[in-house]
């Protein structure tokens, strides 16, 4: 049995040019856990994600996935698939949502039809009559789920989650909320879902942290988060006084 | 005096109609192929190189770039001039034996139609979204196949660099003319004859060819166009 968590970081730092992005001395991520990250715009959520997801290098620091580093040697491929980020501002590519979704299918070399999957998964977010359509003709609400199709798709082990209700109106959050749940509930997969919203956090969050210039300033069960934070800021900022 | 203007128009006529029957086609077909051959050999190296160049940074990666940005404005008596020395019959290069043949032609515009390949792909590359290059990666890809989308993703940019390299090889005169020799039937192709017929005072066979010139471009441009179809937009 593999009793390493799925992510550690230890004093991990991102800079970019003379700015600090990141500076976390120690998180540990456990496997199957939904860990919200809370903080104010600029906080450093997006990078943070960014590192987990390996797809940017920190500065100094270590990264380790399921006690393996992987800032020393790249990450191989299997262990690349088994992580999927869903950004903030997704980019799609040209071409119809039905090659977005699959793209990371096609990837992976799927013997599964993609276009089965495909269908499944815009039924499954409400939004399999966008198929066809052209991926750039979309609105930004329709542009996320389709991003997150695409990540959902792959059936990953990490699901990393920048604002990914950011743009959907209020029934759209309820089922993305939903599908999110069920999904971890069907199979174990460890959900890192960065948001500004604190009614969000506290509606999926098992642990929440807050992050603030980069830093982490707390991070709890949700239940002692919101009620009882060991923090004065953690306070300030759920009770919605401005913090800097 | 009337006879004098009808023997004129007579003379013209006869050059009209003596250069379509013998010379037209086959400058026409050579500058084609010159032309073709050029952009094709620059795009088979510069789009790669474009697209690495516009996906990497860093201070040598900077002056590749500034390299490429001066290449764009070579002047191409220069370029003319530089081959002419290599490939005489006293240059490094004689032993090829391609001085006046359309092989040096298309050398001399592969080298002028190389920058604008280099630089625009690279201009299209690095200006797709940053973040798309993550979500590739996020989503597994790897470098190789991230470099592929992105490219894909930047056709429009890509194709333009094409044009432009066409455009520019077509409209090419002063190196083809020195490397090339404007020979009859071997080495004339549409901008070298035009200069020929100025000189001979044919101004209505020159306009011709100009506007042969022209519309080659136009049809080239409409290709383009056509495969560009409908290009991705980012906001």
């Amino acid at each position: 049995m593999n009793e390493a968590p799925q992510f550690e970081l230890r004093r991990v730092r991102k800079q970019y040019g003379g700015t600090v992005a990141v500076d976390v001395e120690h998180l540990r991520i456990e496997a199957g856990e939904t860990l919200c990250l809370l903080g104010p715009t600029g906080a450093g959520k997006s990078v943070l994600l960014r590192l987990l997801a390996a797809v940017e290098r920190p500065t100094a620091g270590e990264v380790r996935f399921e006690g393996r580093d992987y800032l020393g040697d790249r990450l191989r491929r299997e262990t690349r698939h088994r992580i999927t980020l869903v950004f903030q501002r997704p980019v799609l590519l040209s071409g119809s949502v039905s090659r977005n979704v699959a793209y990371g299918l096609r990837l992976r070399a799927c013997p599964a039809c993609p276009r089965a999957e495909v269908a499944r998964i815009l039924e499954h977010l409400g939004i399999g009559h966008l198929v066809g359509q052209a991926a750039r003709n979309l609105s930004g609400g329709q542009a996320q789920l389709v991003a997150l199709a695409r990540a959902l798709v792959l059936e990953p082990d990490v699901l990393l989650l920048d604002e990914p209700t950011a743009h959907l109106d209020p029934a759209h959050v309820a089922l993305v909320e939903r599908l999110l749940r069920e999904a971890a509930s069907s199979r174990p997969i460890t959900l890192v879902w960065a948001t500004h919203n604190l009614f969000q956090a506290r509606r999926v969050g098992q642990r929440v942290g807050l992050l603030l210039n980069g830093r982490l300033i707390e991070v709890a069960p949700a239940d002692a988060f919101f009620h009882e934070p060991a923090e004065p800021r953690t306070r300030d900022f759920v009770e919605g006084r401005m913090i800097y | 005096m009337g006879s004098h203007v009808a023997g004129g128009v007579k003379n013209r006529v006869e050059h009209w109609r003596e250069f379509l029957a013998t010379d037209f086609i086959t400058i026409l077909w050579l500058t084609l192929r010159v032309s073709g051959t050029s952009v094709l050999l620059s795009s088979l190296v510069g789009i790669p190189l474009g697209a690495w160049l516009g996906l990497s940074c860093g201070r040598r990666v900077l002056l590749l770039r500034l390299l490429v940005q001066t290449g764009m404005a070579l002047p191409p008596v220069v370029v003319g001039l530089v081959l002419y020395i290599l490939l005489s019959r006293s240059g490094p290069l004689a032993w090829l034996g391609w001085l006046f043949t359309p092989r040096a032609m298309v050398v001399a515009q592969f080298i002028l139609a190389l920058p604008f390949v280099i630089g625009i792909t690279q201009s299209a590359v690095a200006a797709m979204p940053g973040e798309l290059r993550w979500q590739l990666r996020s989503l597994g890809a790897t470098q190789w196949q991230i470099r592929r989308t992105v490219l894909w993703e930047a056709r429009q940019g890509v194709l333009l660099a094409v044009a432009a390299a066409f455009g520019r090889s077509l409209s090419e005169v002063g190196a083809v003319l020195m490397v090339g020799g404007n020979i009859q039937g071997h080495t004339r192709v549409l901008t070298t004859a035009v200069v020929l017929e100025t000189g001979k005072g044919q101004f209505g066979v020159a306009l011709a060819l100009g506007g042969t010139l022209l519309c080659l471009a136009l049809l080239v441009n409409a290709l383009i166009v056509r495969l560009d179809g409908s290009p991705p937009r980012y906001e």
